[in-house]
């Protein structure tokens, strides 16, 4: 089987995808592309299998039609030795941050490169040293995880997704749950990454502004089909009424407020224990 | 992972306290130490009836342990019972007119098989035969024995 | 009536897919288990937890319950006026039986609970999802060693309770009770087989710890990842594992001492 397939200028593309758990829908036929070297968001509410789409990328999830490339390599259709390798150049961010917590900060961040590499620890202290000056937390080297606020947490997370220079970084809801001054922090380290090193990143998210500061290009998902996509700024001015419902935030639009539901009074005045 | 040494030593200590405690099993609980197949030899012993006899019952010459009983078979041409005797091999100097009778320890206990010596200069060797052997006694036979002589006196 | 076969045949089909996922995974921890022992650390590490923290509970425990066996059996004996074969019995339960069958149950309910707990917890934090985009294996890296580790603890754990046990009731019957203790020891040895006694027992725990390491460690593994899915997997890793540790020690002493 030939998995080679090329894609001009994506190093990441996502064709025709379709995946269900249970009987809900989760993506329906999606297409994405993402561009070597530039920041792509995906951006939808809650729910929408967000995190989903990056495990089918990274190969964890198999999809249920569709195919998915990565850097010229049908992620699917790999042996399990050629994802394990693929996946070497694939960072990615997990929202908890996952780090092991069983180890302290140094031993985390050098797990990928005891794993994978036979260096010498004198090199991988300096390698893991490096790594942890650039997110900034070079100081905080002998803390447990469990000792760690969230966005530091995150950012060692960071440290330990580029120990073994991927290609690309895939970001699961960098900003959620972190106070302003971590998150212009995150929103500064993601950029200047993929400056610098030249990643690609992936970032999932739902908080608007620092995606959008960010972002290179963005596509809106819900209810497993794309409903935007374009530059930040094309999606602003979008005429999707969904699209500006969320991007907005307002309350009540295309997106209910109320969870389907039958009809108020008729519900209040039943008397029955028990939805039949 | 900073106690590693102080780690390795608990699980040395551990390891070597399990394998002490194996070594303990076998050697001061169970019968390993006492005697093992390799440094025993067999002799056959032909009863007419070996009762409950079984592999592994004891056997003992003046009321110590110096064998055990290794297999038991029925030789279908003398209708007799062939039992193998495994005897240590610290006891290698039996006469060959030993008798060998099956007993039993107590009025209830397990049978074994009692070796009393005779007065041969020749010793039983490996493989060797015991002839002169006295049979299990068998209590119901012994008591229906009983009760028809009793029966028998009255008249 | 129909709802009640409903429920049968759906909690057959999931119990099915169960055993299914249970037996897959223990083929991945087996197949891991060769790129563990290039690594002694990871094992190490993994004694240490399993087997150095279960150590005081079973001895302590084995130092009782042989105590215990040493008095009750004291009076039941001197009934019989056979107080000297107390060493056999004593010998006899712990080794065959309660040695390999309470230590096994204690180490579902200290090591196994916990690895559960700790697996289960990796799940539900990333962690193992995280180890799996790293291109670490989580099966080799993180399940196999642990289950190596119980695998190798065990029999050392059930040893040491019935040597600890035999002790203890040699203290109480000689001690306390005044049974005489060379006949305690020579009674013990002369009736205690090493084949059919001790190797038997080391069977036993063997496969005891086989099973309660691999329980808990599909409990963790298959666990919902949240804090209730994962205490619920925690209780199943218990209660799976003692139904699971007398069963397989009625069906183990039928096949060993069935033919006697």
């Amino acid at each position: 089987m030939d998995n080679s397939v090329s894609t001009q200028n994506s190093l990441v593309s996502v064709q025709n995808l379709s995946f269900s758990r249970g009987n809900k829908k989760i993506f329906d036929d999606i297409s994405l592309e993402f561009e070597r070297g530039k920041v792509t968001a995906i951006m939808g509410p809650s729910g929408t299998g967000k995190t989903t789409l990056l495990k089918l990328i990274g190969g964890q999830l198999f999809p249920e039609q569709g195919t998915v490339i990565v850097d010229d390599n049908n992620v699917h259709r790999l042996r399990r030795s050629e994802l394990y390798n693929l996946r070497k150049r694939m960072g990615m961010l997990f929202q908890s941050g996952a780090l092991l917590t069983d180890m302290n900060v140094f031993d985390n961040v050098a797990f990928p490169l005891r794993e994978h590499t036979h260096l010498p620890e004198s090199m991988i202290r300096t390698l893991v040293l490096m790594k942890l000056q650039a997110v900034g937390l070079r100081g905080a080297r002998d803390l447990m995880p469990n000792e760690l606020s969230g966005g530091m947490a995150r950012r060692i997370a960071l440290a330990r997704a580029i120990a073994l220079d991927p290609m690309m970084i895939m970001y699961d809801e960098p900003f959620t749950g972190q106070d302003p001054i971590s998150k212009g922090a995150l929103v500064h380290l993601i950029k200047s990454l993929n400056t610098i090193l030249g990643l690609t990143s992936i970032i999932v998210s739902h908080d608007v502004q620092e995606t959008a500061a960010i972002a290179d290009y963005i596509y809106v998902i819900s209810e497993g089909k794309v409903v935007g996509q374009g530059t930040p700024k094309e999606i602003e001015q979008s005429e999707s009424d969904w699209v500006q419902q969320f991007m907005n935030g307002t309350a009540d639009g295309p997106v209910h407020f109320h969870y389907p539901a039958k009809d108020y009074v008729d519900d209040l005045l039943s008397t029955g224990k028990r939805y039949s | 992972m900073q106690h590693t040494s102080t780690q390795d030593t608990f699980v040395g200590l551990f390891v070597a306290s399990g394998i002490v405690g194996l070594f303990f099993l076998a050697l001061q609980v169970s019968n390993l130490s006492s005697f093992t197949e390799h440094d025993s030899y067999t002799v056959t012993a032909r009863f007419e009836n070996s009762g409950g006899l079984k592999v592994k019952s004891p056997v003992s010459s003046a009321g110590v342990k110096i064998g055990k009983v290794s297999a038991i078979s029925f030789d279908p041409k003398t209708y007799e019972s062939v039992v193998q005797l495994s005897i240590d091999k610290q006891y290698n100097t039996l006469p060959d007119d030993t008798t060998a009778s099956v007993f039993t320890a107590g009025l209830l206990g397990e049978q074994y098989v009692n070796l009393e010596a005779g007065g041969s200069d020749e010793y039983l060797k490996d493989g060797g035969k015991i002839e002169i052997t006295q049979s299990a006694i068998i209590l119901e036979k012994a008591l229906g024995q009983f009760l028809f002589k009793s029966a028998e006196e009255k008249k | 009536m129909i709802e009640l076969l409903q429920n049968l045949g759906k909690n057959t089909r999931t119990g099915f897919t169960k055993l299914g996922r249970g037996t897959f995974f223990l083929l991945q921890i087996i197949s891991g288990i060769l790129s563990v022992l290039p690594r002694p650390r990871l094992l190490l590490n993994q004694m240490y937890s399993v087997g150095v923290l279960s150590f005081l509970i079973i001895t302590i425990s084995g130092l009782f319950v042989g105590m215990v066996l040493g008095l009750q059996g004291y009076y039941i004996l001197s009934d019989f006026g056979a107080e000297e074969t107390l060493g056999v019995m004593v010998a006899a339960s712990l080794v065959r039986e309660l040695g390999p069958v309470v230590s096994a149950l204690l180490f579902a309910g200290r090591a196994g609970s916990a690895l559960t707990a700790e697996i289960g917890l990796m799940k539900a934090t990333e962690q193992l999802s995280g180890m799996e985009m790293m291109a670490v294996d989580p099966i080799k890296r993180i399940i196999s060693p642990r289950f190596l580790a119980g695998l190798l603890s065990m029999p050392l754990l059930a040893a040491l309770f019935s040597a600890v046990g035999i002790i203890g009731g040699q203290m109480v019957g000689s001690g306390l009770l005044g049974v005489d203790e060379g006949a305690y020891w020579s009674q013990m040895q002369a009736n205690i087989d090493f084949q059919d006694d001790i190797i038997n027992g080391v069977i036993k725990s063997i496969v005891f710890g086989f099973v309660a390491s691999w329980i808990a460690l599909f409990e963790g593994y298959d666990a919902i990842p949240t804090s209730e899915g994962v205490s619920r997997a925690t209780t199943r890793t218990v209660v799976n594992s003692a139904f699971s540790i007398l069963g397989l020690d009625f069906i183990l002493t039928a096949l060993m001492f069935g033919d006697n």
